[in-house]
């Protein structure tokens, strides 16, 4: 359990910066009240929805799913209490839009009553993919912020060998002290999460990565590590440098490779998972308890008493914002996250989801609030900080003219707006947002082309189907018209003819020759007189005359 | 005599190129035009005709002959525009008002169900087959399908489609342009 702090790399660029987060470590972290009512976005996951079990009027349990995965890379979300579900409806959530989505609106009884759980009695019994069943229905996802659901990240498929297992506990952004609080309250849980994990990947050896900044938490795991007789868990002090939390910043600061442009980390062999999400696997394997609650920081110039609160998923912010004193005068405006990477939300009337770690509350002497924007003095400044090794000003000057194929060129989705570039830019250009705006603008361009792809097929096909409809049309009446046309070569009389006409005389014809064949004949015209056969010869020759005329 | 032999010569060298190219033009020969096919890949396919063409490959292929401007595509508006302008190397020009506006936000035809009698019309009338129904029945429009061309509203004899503009998703939500774009020097 040694330091390696020797042997660590650096990523390029970075930023030291004052952390602010004594502010919200002075007390412990406390349990956050039962709300009246919780509102449960039914999408809080990068992926797919899930697909809705319950209805209006449901009694629902604490734990209960309230839907189930419908795809691979798809998350369930669970009722956080007891109560009875009042609604299932659109709802605003956090989301930088400010949009609605679906949600299922609990109303809490107060009794918090479990549904039965299943805990798992010996997991090292059960294999990987049993685990990460469990997991992905008990809705994990990275709690780091992301929201990745997190068995699909335990599953790096049978083409990567994972070499390097890093359990983020950096924490860089500044306000921001969930992590911590986690690590230094619960370090037992993370490190009964980390095995498992360990135990899903395969792997023999993590490695839990802190910022130097948290000597409680570091002493707390290397403690739990000792009490638990655990020799395969290093705790490792890196630099506090702004953005080391960040996942491929982490990978090389430990490993000392780089991940891929366009790659993940499980192709070179690393996987990393947040603190926050080990002491959720631990929960579901060994209580049984799916993701319902999360620690939230609440923090910031603008909150009276900022703390940590253990919270239920659904909780909407005003009501913690109330539990931690209210607003203070100076409270400007809401940011969901830290204050480098964070988004500004317009209400306090939404939500805490599962990747929401922090609520900051910026006051307005805070620098961010007071921007000036100049033009770019093109110092470079940006390019020197920037973690990824981008051209950050390439960027900007790409992004504003909406060159969105040259913007590609220069890695814009390698960028992972940490708003390094930004806060040193002399002139406060709000570069993060360029890029923001150029990245949601390239998805949209390339949902376009799918989707007029998807048009031109159906175009075609509906040209082809006609075609082929005029075609058999055409086939027919040519078919019509050639057997007209046999039928008038094989009998040239009747074809002129008017077809009724024509039938009657193929009757009368059908007629006399039947009566030919069954051989009537007048009778009793034998031994005739003269006179007799005068008067036939006579009637003949009248019938004959008619027939002429 | 040495004329002759480099009269030979080449006239050997000649007809042994020829062999190649001849060859080498049966091998490789591209069927179609490879042209109309990128600039119909830029076209945004709603099929609405607005450019004058039958649809969007016709158009497509006036565009190769010289024959159309790049700028008679409302629904792509500046975006194939300019696409089209890279791809052909011509000067980028803003969109012709004769063939309509670029719309702001995406639109879908939605059919009143209540007042659709059935007709079959707008069924026959779209391009992409984004029509569900049949005759005296009602009909309905697949939104997925539907590219909002507006084909189906003028056959429609009791008026009872309407173009409504897409909601807006978490999916298709945009980060907004900053609102100082005005300070970034132009490429």
């Amino acid at each position: 359990m040694t330091e390696h702090s020797n042997q660590l790399s650096n990523f390029h660029g970075g930023l030291k910066l004052s952390g602010h987060k004594t502010m919200s470590i002075t007390s412990p972290i406390s349990q956050a009240k039962i709300p009246a009512k919780v509102i449960i976005p039914l999408h809080q996951h990068i992926g797919d929805s899930g697909e809705l079990l319950v209805k209006t009027g449901d009694k629902v349990l604490k734990g209960q799913p309230l839907t189930q995965p419908t795809s691979y890379v798809s998350a369930p979300v669970h009722a956080s209490t007891s109560g009875t579900i009042t609604e299932i409806t659109e709802h605003k959530i956090p989301h930088p839009s400010g949009l609605s989505a679906a949600c299922v609106v609990i109303e809490t009884d107060g009794k918090d009553e479990w549904i039965e759980l299943t805990p798992v009695k010996n997991y090292q019994q059960l294999d990987a993919t049993d685990l990460r069943n469990i997991i992905r229905h008990a809705g994990i996802v990275g709690l780091g912020g992301a929201a990745f659901p997190t068995a699909v990240k335990l599953n790096p498929g049978p083409t990567h060998t994972i070499e390097t297992v890093i359990f983020n506990g950096a924490e860089c952004e500044p306000y921001i002290t969930c992590d911590d609080m986690l690590m230094r309250e619960r370090a037992d849980e993370i490190i009964s999460g980390i095995q498992i994990s360990l135990h899903v990947l395969n792997s023999d050896n993590g490695i839990i990565a802190i910022e130097s900044n948290k000597p409680e938490a570091i002493g707390a795991l290397k403690q739990a590590i000792k009490k638990n007789n655990t020799t395969n868990i290093k705790v490792i002090s890196i630099p506090a440098l702004y953005p080391t939390g960040g996942e491929k910043q982490l990978i090389k600061v430990i490993t000392g490779k780089e991940v891929p442009s366009n790659g993940l980390p499980a192709d070179i062999g690393a996987v990393v998972q947040n603190v926050g999400t080990m002491a959720a696997i631990h929960q579901a394997i060994h209580f049984g308890k799916p993701l319902i609650s999360r620690i939230v920081t609440i923090t910031g110039k603008g909150v009276k008493k900022p703390q940590n609160l253990d919270t239920l998923i659904g909780t909407p912010m005003s009501e913690l914002i109330s539990q931690c004193g209210g607003y203070k005068e100076n409270a400007d405006h809401l940011v969901m996250g830290g204050p480098m990477m964070g988004f500004t939300l317009t209400t306090d009337q939404l939500p805490i989801i599962k990747g929401c770690n922090c609520l900051l509350v910026e006051s307005s002497d805070d620098q961010q609030t007071q921007r000036r924007v100049m033009p770019c003095i093109r110092c470079g400044e940006c390019a020197r900080v920037c973690p990824a090794t981008l051209l950050p000003q390439q960027l900007y000057w790409y992004a504003s003219s909406k060159n969105f194929d040259k913007v590609q060129d220069y890695h814009l989705f390698d960028c992972i707006e940490c708003g390094c570039c930004a806060y040193v830019c002399p002139s406060q250009i709000p570069l993060v947002q360029y890029y923001r705006f150029a990245k949601t603008e390239i998805w949209n361009l390339e949902r376009d082309r799918q989707k007029s792809d998807h048009a031109r097929i159906r175009h075609d096909f509906r040209q082809t189907r006609l075609e082929k409809e005029k075609q058999e049309r055409e086939e027919r009446l040519r078919k019509k018209k050639e057997m007209l046309a046999k039928k008038k070569q094989e009998n040239p009389e009747t074809a002129d003819k008017d077809p009724k006409q024509a039938a009657i005389e193929a009757a009368l014809a059908r007629v006399k020759e039947k009566k030919e064949q069954a051989g009537i004949n007048p009778k009793n015209v034998e031994n005739l007189t003269e006179a007799q056969q005068k008067l036939i010869e006579e009637a003949d020759s009248r019938r004959q005359q008619s027939k002429v005329e | 005599m040495s004329i002759l032999i480099a009269v030979i010569t080449l006239a050997l060298i000649a007809g042994i190129f020829g062999i190649i190219l001849g060859y080498a033009s049966i091998k490789f020969h591209v069927e179609g035009d490879p042209v109309v096919d990128k600039i119909d890949a830029l076209l945004p396919q709603t099929q609405c005709g607005q450019c004058t063409y039958a649809g969007c490959r016709p158009y497509a292929e006036a565009i190769a002959n010289g024959e159309a401007e790049i700028n008679q595509c409302p629904p792509g508006g500046e975006t194939t525009i300019l696409a089209l302008a890279d791809l052909l190397g011509v000067e980028a020009k803003p969109l012709n008002d004769e063939h309509g506006e670029e719309k702001a936000i995406a639109t879908v035809a939605i059919i009143d169900e209540q007042v659709c009698i059935g007709c079959t019309l707008c069924i026959q009338a779209c391009p992409v087959d984004a029509i569900l129904g049949a005759a005296k029945q009602m009909h309905t429009v697949i939104e997925d399908e539907c590219t909002g061309c507006e084909l189906c509203v003028p056959p429609c004899p009791v008026d009872c489609i309407d173009m409504v503009p897409l909601k807006e998703t978490l999916e298709t939500w945009k980060w907004p342009l900053p609102d100082d774009a005005h300070t970034a020097p132009r490429t």
